[in-house]
Order: C-alpha cells, then sequence, then structure tokens
C-alpha cells in the first residue's frame, strides 16, 4: 500500500523532471564518466607503482607516458563532476520551482470550503518547508544515490578484473557494515522517540509561558514556570545524550568494518602478491578500492532514508497541487460591469457539512439600494449568508440572483468587483498603508486615497505614524491596533465605492464614538447600494430596511425595527436584553 | 559567541577528552599505511608469510584499538554537547522570563521561541561535531604530511605544496558562498511571507480580484529564489572537482618524484603506496572539515542570535522596598499619578502624557476613551509593566519604581484584556493568584467572578483539564476565570483591563455587584469601551488619544465633559 503510495509520486516527481530531459541526461552521461575515470585512477597508479621496482629499475619513459594521461584523465573527472553537479542543481531547483509554482496557483483557485478546513501553517509548510524537503532530498539522490550505486557497481568489476579472491574477501565483509549501522539505527529509533516527545513538551511550554509573559510576570510565576522548564529541561538532557550517543556510533562502526576489510584485502592481496598472481602495483590499486567501495555503501543508507522523507514531502505537496480547485467561471458566464444591485436568493439550502444542515428554504428579495441587516446570536449563520454572496461558497440548490441573474452565470470578477467587502477579520498587505488603501483601485491617486481615509476616520492616525501614508506595516500588523486595521479595511471599501457592499462586523473593534462617525460614512456610502450589514450592536442597525432575524440556519423573523419590536418576538427580546 | 563559552565550562573535562581520543584515533589511523608499507616492503619483498599476518593482524588490533577511541570520544562529545544545550536553555529561558515588557515588545514572541528551540537544537549538534572533528580533520591533515616527511623529505614537498592550496581554494568557495546563502535564505523568507499572506488575507485577495497580481508577485520571488539557489549551487558545486583535481594532481607529483627516489634507491615501492595513501586520507579529511566548516558557520550565527537575547537586559531596574508577610495589611491603597507620561519604545509621540488623578483606597476609578487613547496603557504602569517615560505613578504614597517588582505586584491582580489560562486543572489556573489559596478561597473567587457555574457544570469541577491557551472553553468562560484567578489573591488593587468584553449584560451587572462586595474592599481598575461598564465608577478618567479630557463621576462628566457625552450618546 504504502509502496504503491510511493510509486505513484515517484510518477509525479517524473513528470516534472520530464521538462529537464536534457539536463537529466546529461547529468546521468557526466555520472557516469567520472565513476569510470575516478575507478580507473587506482588502476593507472597502481601500474605507476608497478615500474618503480627498486633502485635503478624505473622505467621513467613510461612512467611519464602514464603520468600524462593520468593528467588528462583527472582533469576529464574533475571537468564532469563539475557539469554533473550544474546540471543536478539545475533539475531540482527547477522541478521545485515549478511545483511550487504549481502549488501556489493551485491555492489560489481552491474553494474556500477547502482553506477554512485546513490550517495556514498547515498549506504554507507544504508549499515551503516540505518543497524544500523535496528539493534537498532530490539533489542527495541524483549527486549521491546514483553516482554511489554505479560506484559499487563499477568498483566490483574492477576489482572482479584484477583479481577475484580478493574481490571476495571485500565482497564477504561489507555486509557486516550494513549489518551494524541497521543494528544501531533500531536501537537508537525508540531513544530519538523519547527526545523527540521531550522536545514538544518543552517546545509547548515554552510556546505558554513566553507567549503569556505577561500574565506570567503579572502573578510572578517565573519560578514557578523555571521550576517546570528545568524538569523538562533535565529529561530532554538525558534523552539527548542517549539519542546522539547511541547514534553517533554508527560512524566509529562502519569505519572499524571498513578497516577491517582494509586489513583483510591487505592480507590475502599480500599473499596473492608472494604467489605471483598479483603485483604491488595492483595491491595498492585494491587497498585504494577497498576504501572507496565502503564509502558509497555507509552513504546509502543515509540516501535512502532521505530520499524517502523527500518523497512523503513530494506527496505532501502533491496532495495540495492534486486538490480539487473550486467550479470554473462557466463558459457563457456574463460579466457586467456594474449591476443594479438587486438580489434575490431563492429557496436556498447550503451546509457546510453534509449531515448537518445550516441554511434550508431561504427565500429573500432584496431591492436595488435597500439595506439589510443580519441578527442573530453566534454561529446562527449570518457569515453564511455572506460567503454565499460573495460565492466563496456555492449554494447546494436554488439559487442567488444578481440583477436577474444567477451568481454562478456570472464570472467570480465581476461578480466581486460589483461588491465592497469588510470583514471583522482585518488582513494587512505587507507594503505601506497607501498600498493597503488602493489595493481594490491600483491606479488611485495619492489624493483619491486621502480622501477615503477621511472618510473612514483612519487619516487621523495615519498621519501620526512615523512616515504617515509610506509606513511599512505589515501582515501581523504588529505597529497596527486591530482598530486601526479594521479602518484601514473600511478606507479600502469607501475608495473603490462599488455599488453593493458587505459589512461584516465591520466596526467591531472600534470604539463606538469613532463608530458613530464611520457609520455616517457608511450611510453616506450606502445611499443608493444594496448594502448587507452583519452586527451584534443593535444600535447599528436599527434603520436597515430589512432585518433578518437568524437562528440556527433559518430566518425566524424579517421586518423593519418598528415592526419587529411591535412583534415581541426574538428580535424584541435580543433588543431589550441590552438594557437589562 | 564567546559569551556562551561559560555554560560549557562544566564540561571542561568533556571537552578535553572528547578530542583527545579522536586524535589518538587519528594516530592509529595514520599508522595504517605504515604498517602495510612495511607488509610490502619486508613481507613480500622477503617472501615472509608469518611477517604478513603478523602485520595483517596488527591492522585489525590498530581497527579495535581506533573504533574503542573514537566510541569514547563520541560519548565526550555528546555529554558535553548536549550538556552545553541544557544549560543554555535554562539560562535563556530564565532570561527571557526577567525581561521587562518593553524587551517583549521588541523582540517578539516568536522570536523568542525560536530562540529556545531550533537555535539551540543547531548549536548543540555544531558543538558535537565540532568536538568531535575540528581537531580531527586537521590533524590528520598535517599528520598525513608529517608521516609523508618520516618516510621521505623531498617527496614530501608535494604535500607542503598542495595543502596551503586546497585549503586557499575550500575556505574561499565558502568564504564566498556564505553570505549568498543568506541571501537564498532571505528569498525564501519572502515567499513563504507572501504564501502566508495570501492563505491569511484569502478572502479579501478574492473579494478585490486580486488572485492573479498575487500570483505574480509568487512568480517573481519564487523566480529570484531559484536563480539565487542556482547562482550558488554553481559555485558550491566547484568545490569537490576542484579538490579532486588538486589532490590528483599532486599524486601525479608525488608518483613522479617517488619514481626519482626509489630509481635513487632511497625510497621502496611500498613506502611510494603508503606516501599515495596519505594522499587519499587528506582529500577524504578535507571534505569533511570543509562540511563541519558550514555547520560551525551555521551553528556560529545561531550562537550569535542565542547570545542578543541574552544581551538584552531588562529596561527596568528592581526597586528595593520589600514587605514582609505581617505589614502585607489587607485592603485598598491609594494610587497617584502624578504628570505622568508614557512613550513606547521607538515610537513618536507619547501613549499618555500628563496624567493626573488619585484613586482613594478602596474606591472605583472608571478608564473610557477611543481605540488608542491610552487605556491599557495608563493601568499598565500601575504593576509596573512599563515605566512611565516622565512624572511618577504612587501606590500608597510611593513611587513603584522604589517598590521590589515581587512586592508591588504581589498587590495587585490585573485581569488583561486578552484571557489567557494555562494548561492544566482549574485549581491550577486559579492557583496563580494565589500558590497557596486553600479549596473555600478558591470557590469564593470563582463566585465572586461569576465563574462558579463553569466549575459545576464540568463534572470534574475544579479539577477539569484546561487544554493549552484555554481552547475547550468559551471566550466568556475564559474571561471569568481570569477574573476568578486575580480575586483569589487578594489584592489591594484589582485591575480590569478592558475585561468583560464577552460578558453579557446581565453577568457584567452581577460582577460589579459583587466586587463592590468584596470584604477587603480593594482600590479598583475598570478600563471600558462601554459607558455601562463605568457609570457607577466613584471617578471616570476620559481619554482621548492619550490626554485626560476630564474625569469626574457620570453625572458630571455628561454636563461637562464633550468626548464623554458623545461617547455616551453613541452608545445609548
Amino acid at each position: 500500500m504504502k509502496k504503491g503510495k510511493n510509486n505513484d509520486t515517484i510518477k509525479k516527481v517524473l513528470k516534472y523532471i520530464k521538462k529537464y530531459r536534457i539536463s537529466v541526461i546529461l547529468s546521468l552521461f557526466f555520472a557516469a564518466v567520472t565513476v569510470v575515470l575516478t575507478l580507473y585512477l587506482p588502476i593507472l597508479t597502481g601500474d605507476a607503482v608497478d615500474y618503480m621496482i627498486g633502485k635503478g629499475q624505473v622505467d621513467f619513459e613510461k612512467l611519464a607516458g602514464l603520468i600524462g594521461r593520468m593528467a588528462v584523465i583527472i582533469c576529464a573527472t574533475g571537468i564532469s563532476q563539475w557539469i554533473m553537479n550544474i546540471c543536478n542543481n539545475k533539475i531540482t531547483y527547477r522541478v521545485v520551482k515549478d511545483i511550487r509554482e504549481d502549488a501556489f496557483s493551485k491555492m489560489e483557485i481552491l474553494p474556500l470550503k477547502y482553506l477554512d478546513a485546513h490550517a495556514p501553517g498547515d498549506i504554507v509548510s507544504r508549499i515551503i518547508a516540505d518543497a524544500d524537503q523535496f528539493a534537498d532530498g532530490l539533489l542527495m539522490g541524483f549527486t549521491q544515490a546514483f553516482t554511489g550505486v554505479l560506484s559499487i557497481i563499477g568498483t566490483l568489476l574492477f576489482m572482479l578484473s584484477i583479481n577475484v579472491w580478493i574481490t571476495l574477501v571485500v565482497v564477504i565483509v561489507t555486509p557486516l557494515s550494513f549489518f551494524v549501522a541497521g543494528f544501531i539505527s533500531r536501537r537508537t529509533y525508540k531513544m530519538f522517540q523519547l527526545q523527540s516527545a521531550a522536545r514538544g513538551e518543552q517546545t509547548s511550554l515554552i510556546d505558554e509561558m513566553v507567549g503569556s509573559q505577561k500574565v506570567v510576570q503579572a502573578y510572578s510565576h517565573e519560578d514557578a514556570a523555571l521550576e517546570k522548564f528545568s524538569e523538562i529541561n533535565g529529561r530532554l538532557k538525558k534523552y539527548s545524550l542517549d539519542a546522539t550517543f547511541y547514534s553517533s556510533i554508527t560512524n566509529p562502526a562502519t569505519r572499524f568494518v571498513n578497516n577491517l576489510v582494509y586489513a583483510g584485502v591487505g592480507i590475502t592481496g599480500a599473499l596473492f602478491v608472494l604467489n605471483g598472481y598479483l603485483t604491488v602495483g595492483g595491491l595498492s590499486c585494491f587497498l585504494g578500492y577497498a576504501n572507496q567501495y565502503t564509502k558509497p555503501f555507509n552513504e546509502i543508507s543515509g540516501v535512502i532514508t532521505e530520499l524517502q522523507n523527500a518523497l512523503a514531502c513530494a506527496a505532501r505537496v502533491f496532495e495540495l497541487i492534486e486538490e480539487k480547485p473550486q467550479v470554473p467561471d462557466a463558459k457563457d458566464a456574463k460579466a457586467p460591469d456594474t449591476v443594479k444591485g438587486e438580489v434575490v436568493f431563492d429557496n436556498v439550502h447550503f451546509s457546510y457539512v453534509p449531515d448537518k444542515k445550516l441554511i434550508t428554504g431561504f427565500n429573500l428579495h432584496v431591492k436595488p439600494g435597500q439595506r439589510v441587516a443580519i441578527v442573530g446570536p453566534t454561529g446562527c449563520g449570518k457569515t453564511t449568508v455572506i460567503n454565499l454572496i460573495m460565492r466563496f461558497y456555492d449554494v447546494g440548490s436554488g439559487s442567488i440572483k444578481v440583477d436577474g441573474t444567477d451568481i454562478r452565470q456570472m464570472t467570480r470578477q465581476s461578480l466581486r468587483g460589483n461588491i465592497g467587502m469588510v470583514l471583522q477579520e482585518t488582513w494587512i498587505k505587507d507594503g505601506t498603508i497607501f498600498d493597503n488603501i488602493v489595493i481594490g483601485k491600483p491606479d488611485a491617486s495619492k489624493e483619491e486615497a486621502i480622501e477615503a481615509a477621511k472618510a473612514s476616520h483612519a487619516h487621523s492616525f495615519i498621519k501620526r505614524l512615523p512616515d504617515g501614508y509610506d509606513t511599512i506595516v505589515k501582515e501581523d500588523g504588529s505597529n497596527l491596533s486591530q482598530g486601526q486595521k479594521q479602518l484601514l479595511c473600511i478606507a479600502r471599501v469607501m475608495l473603490c465605492s462599488p455599488p453593493m457592499l458587505i459589512l461584516d462586523e465591520a466596526t467591531s473593534s472600534i470604539d463606538t464614538r469613532t463608530e458613530l462617525k464611520i457609520q455616517n460614512a457608511f450611510a453616506k456610502l450606502m445611499e443608493g447600494r444594496t448594502s448587507f450589514i452583519v452586527a451584534h450592536r443593535l444600535s447599528t442597525i436599527q434603520n436597515a430596511d430589512i432585518i433578518l432575524v437568524m437562528k440556527d440556519g433559518n430566518i425566524i423573523e424579517q421586518g423593519n425595527h418598528e415592526n419587529l419590536l411591535k412583534k415581541g418576538g426574538f428580535y424584541a427580546n435580543l433588543y431589550n436584553s441590552q438594557f437589562a | 559567541m564567546k559569551e556562551l563559552l561559560v555554560y560549557i565550562k562544566e564540561y571542561t573535562k568533556e571537552c578535553i577528552l572528547g578530542p583527545f581520543f579522536k586524535l589518538l584515533e587519528a594516530c592509529f589511523d595514520l599508522a595504517v599505511p605504515l604498517v602495510m608499507a612495511s607488509i610490502i616492503d619486508k613481507g613480500i619483498a622477503l617472501n615472509d608469510r608469518g611477517y604478513i599476518f603478523k602485520y595483517g593482524g596488527i591492522l585489525v588490533l590498530l581497527a579495535i584499538i581506533g573504533l574503542t577511541c573514537s566510541i569514547t570520544a563520541q560519548f565526550f562529545a555528546a555529554k558535553a554537547a548536549t550538556g552545553f544545550a541544557a544549560n543554555l536553555r535554562h539560562a535563556l529561558f530564565k532570561h527571557i522570563e526577567s525581561l521587562s515588557f518593553t524587551e517583549m515588545d521588541g523582540i517578539g514572541t516568536s522570536t523568542m521561541i525560536t530562540r529556545m528551540t531550533s537555535d539551540i537544537n543547531q548549536l548543540q549538534s555544531g558543538v558535537n561535531m565540532a568536538l568531535r572533528l575540528f581537531l580531527r580533520s586537521p590533524f590528520i591533515v598535517f599528520g598525513a604530511a608529517i608521516m609523508a616527511f618520516t618516510i621521505d623529505v623531498k617527496a614530501a614537498l608535494v604535500f607542503v605544496v598542495v595543502i596551503p592550496l586546497l585549503a586557499i581554494v575550500i575556505f574561499g568557495i565558502m568564504l564566498i558562498s556564505m553570505p549568498l546563502y543568506k541571501k537564498v535564505q532571505a528569498n525564501l523568507d519572502n515567499v513563504l511571507g507572501i504564501t502566508r499572506q495570501n492563505l491569511t488575507g484569502v478572502r479579501v485577495i478574492r473579494a478585490f480580484n486580486k488572485e492573479q497580481a498575487e500570483l505574480g508577485s509568487f512568480n517573481n520571488g519564487n523566480e529570484s529564489l531559484t536563480t539565487m539557489q542556482l547562482f550558488v549551487g554553481r559555485i558550491a558545486a566547484l568545490t569537490n572537482p576542484v579538490t579532486y583535481i588538486m589532490v590528483n594532481i599532486a599524486l601525479i607529483a608525488l608518483l613522479w618524484a617517488g619514481g626519482l627516489q626509489v630509481d635513487a634507491g632511497s625510497l621502496t615501492q611500498g613506502e611510494v603506496v603508503a606516501l599515495v595513501n596519505y594522499m587519499s586520507q587528506i582529500l577524504v579529511e578535507l571534505v569533511k572539515l570543509a562540511n563541519t566548516i558550514v555547520l560551525a558557520t551555521k551553528a556560529v550565527a545561531c550562537g550569535g542570535r542565542v547570545q542578543s537575547i541574552l544581551a538584552t537586559s531588562s529596561s527596568m531596574e528592581d526597586g528595593e522596598y520589600k514587605e514582609t508577610g505581617s505589614s502585607k495589611d489587607k485592603g485598598g491603597i491609594d494610587v497617584e499619578f502624578e504628570n505622568a507620561s508614557m512613550m513606547y519604545k521607538g515610537a513618536g509621540a507619547d501613549s499618555i502624557s500628563n496624567i493626573n488623578f488619585t484613586a482613594k483606597a478602596g474606591s472605583v476609578t472608571g478608564v473610557i476613551g477611543g481605540t488608542g487613547s491610552g487605556k491599557s496603557t495608563l493601568v499598565n504602569l500601575i504593576p509596573r509593566f512599563y515605566d512611565v517615560s516622565q512624572g511618577c505613578v504612587k501606590v500608597g504614597g510611593r513611587d513603584v519604581r522604589t517598590y521590589e517588582i515581587d512586592t508591588l505586584r504581589q498587590k495587585t491582580g490585573i485581569v488583561l484584556q486578552k484571557a489567557v489560562l494555562f494548561r492544566g486543572t482549574i485549581r491550577d489556573n486559579i492557583l496563580w493568584g494565589n500558590p497557596d489559596a486553600t479549596d473555600e478561597e478558591i470557590i469564593e473567587a470563582l463566585k465572586a467572578a461569576q465563574a462558579w457555574e463553569i466549575v459545576t457544570g464540568k463534572d470534574k469541577g475544579l479539577d477539569y483539564v484546561i487544554e493549552q491557551g484555554g481552547r475547550n472553553l468559551s471566550g466568556g468562560q475564559k474571561q471569568r476565570l481570569t477574573i476568578a484567578r486575580a480575586l483569589v489573591r487578594k489584592p489591594a488593587i484589582l485591575v480590569f483591563d478592558d475585561s468583560s468584553s464577552a460578558l453579557d449584560f446581565a453577568t457584567e451587572a452581577k460582577l460589579r455587584k459583587s466586587l463592590q462586595e468584596l470584604s477587603y474592599s480593594p482600590t479598583i481598575f475598570i478600563v471600558s469601551q462601554r459607558t455601562s461598564s463605568i457609570q457607577h465608577a466613584d471617578n471616570i478618567l476620559v481619554l482621548d488619544d492619550g490626554e485626560l479630557a476630564g474625569q469626574g463621576t457620570h453625572d458630571e462628566l455628561v454636563r461637562n465633559c464633550e468626548v464623554y457625552r458623545e461617547i455616551y450618546n453613541s452608545q445609548a
């Protein structure tokens, strides 16, 4: 099962690599050249040793020719190794770039349903960290796995061509190093688990205590926290020592096996020389091989883990890339530049999860320019209505029409372009204040931006910032308060002034006095525009044309403020509880 | 970086023994080619099988001794490295806890967490590797050269030429590529930033139809990342081929020089093989050395970052005034602000300026004002989370800066805007306020905070386990529990920093009532945006852009204070 999945991933990776097949062919070719030449060199060295038998018995003519040949081969090896490296770099980084790009462009068209259900950190780590890990593994695989396997085969062949029996000694002893390494890694696996568990525990303690330092200090809890930290730290130290030490035995152990191989080759080789089956140069060459031969073995086990890890990472990225995208715009979709703003909900049914009904049989007719307020307790589906109008989610059945056109028959771009939206959750783009205001109207002039900021009462705080409108703000907006961020988001919409408005708790973080002022600006903005307002402060919605009172996904009451109060139902209760 | 050495001092013995055993191992490694040479020159040349077996046995023995030495070395290195990391983590955690809010704001939580975790982990493996390889590799390189000299001086001159050249090439490439790797990292961070932004802002981006523009900026970032990676890659890709060529050209020179010496009779065939072996040992060690240096550079960078936090000292000096158990009298005390101004570090203007007022012992003071008007700043000055930049704040008639900070904070119970609870039972969390509180006292505090029903609603009662960050509680529940946590210490001063926003009107009214009935009648501060929360206060401070726009009772302010009237009317 797992193997099948790996094969699948490999196929997908190969598809990406295909684009760079010339580089791949070059890389493989030069890897082979490098390996063959590298292995050939010890033979030449051995020959050279054989040309110098003793005093007065050195054949300089042959030696000179040989050395010339060696020089050429050495340079050729170096160059082909370099070309191979460059090809590998190119393949790896280009492939990862392509994958990342695909993942990101997929992200832009994934339905909100997917994005809402997955933590941003998870998706980010797929596109960034996983892709990066994959690149590392792939590069290592290309440079080491292939040349490693080639070296092993090549060495065997070269050794066999010189002497079968000594080769056998090498072949018999080598698996020992695999065995030893395997034995150690099985034993250390558990220690590493303990270590990472302790690390996890410590990290979450740090996260908790450092993250809430204010409370820790306010209650003088530093010592207690430190005590707990020390306890975990002590344990971590112990586990860490175990894991580090036992795992670091691998290296000496495999080196030990290496040395045994070396000794074995030395003894048997010397005996063969005595019997005349081997020259001293041949022995020297064998000793060289004995050193080289075990190296790829030691590395390959590491490379395999690395590659497996890389494949697992790649699989996570591919999962994202292959996620089903949102329904594309209909082919004959309309794209009106502006709409009048008539919105009709026609028997709309919707739920986020199939077996948990939310909105059932929702009907509503909003005339152009009307103000619709949506109220109700948390979780009653207020924001869902907004999600449907913006087409962040599609209705389950029934339809939503704008100016008589089903919104699924409009391009998303034109639908959303006609709606200005301010949400409770503010979002600030990395860049200047100005950049953030003109996000919906990139060609706006500075004057227009200031005008919009004034209308949203953001101007007074912006001008007090160090660089005014050119102050750089960050996504986490740590240099702005929540209320200030909300003012900026309102300024954005003020600038675009689209024919329809959605205000979802748009002023929840703003103090009531400023809110009152913004309400006036909003009132001006809303004139002649269809608007949907979600608010928990009932004072802000009293003069809406239609108030929808929602509970558990249903519209339980509908009407204007006076009617609803007279009716003495849920709304009236809600309203009166404010003054209780 | 040097400053960090203190934390490894305890392991001085291990730091010496580790490399020492590593050197021993290296010595045995270096002896191998010599043994082999004598097998060739004596065993083979004299046709002596016994000799071959004897010296073959020595090779095996050398391998065993080498193994023992290196395992011993690994142990000492691992012990020193993990011990060092543990010491450092402890010191860093302790240090971070001692930093004042000003430094915390400047450094940021996520930075501190990475310093404590991944940076120290990197340092640990850096120290481990350094102890194992930093001495060994150069030792083998130079040792091999020296051994070559003992064999034959003239042939060994090749080593003298090639080793410095190799060092120059390897370090040269590293010096060039190291800063470039930093640029790669910066590029990667940029791509990460764009991705993260797109996820958090997905609704806004789609609402404004910015998908294509964002894709464009991602592709730009991605492309420049790749270009940078390829560029660095091309330089780094040079290392292996260049060293390979250099070492092997040296090998050729060695063969030629060896040939001359053999011809002259001053060198044997076996010794030439030994020389060749030394040359290849050098190549292997140089590659290892280069990798170690990369790791070490990273570790040094991490060390620098850790050190920079350790070097940040708290900008707040502790006062001396202490109160012992007996003089800790319960009940409210006076709080006075005299011309107090406060400017955050790096800010352009005062957050609050020239605030003057007195809160009498046992009185209730309301603080109201718009977003960013300085309400939180004002109350944060009372437990001395921040220091005033001008004027002074007095508690019990004494400047807060003269108090020992612990004593001062013991006097105050503050409920912050963001309700933070910790992993552990409800009881554990309440005990934060007063570790000595009995269950009766806890229950009393919970009842006063209108939080008792939360506890009775859980089948485990006080032993109900709260998850990290209080995930398994609603916002209102968390808020009431944090209030109980403040009440259980029966503080002289109680501060509510906009901490009843998640409570409904009815609960808030009940809470207000129970606060008035507290037996120890503390001095209470209530920060709020809602006039309804503070209109019954004895004195109300109205803040507007950091200035005191008025103070007095509700009725006075409605009559005299324009700002207050506006706020009040906006909520009616």
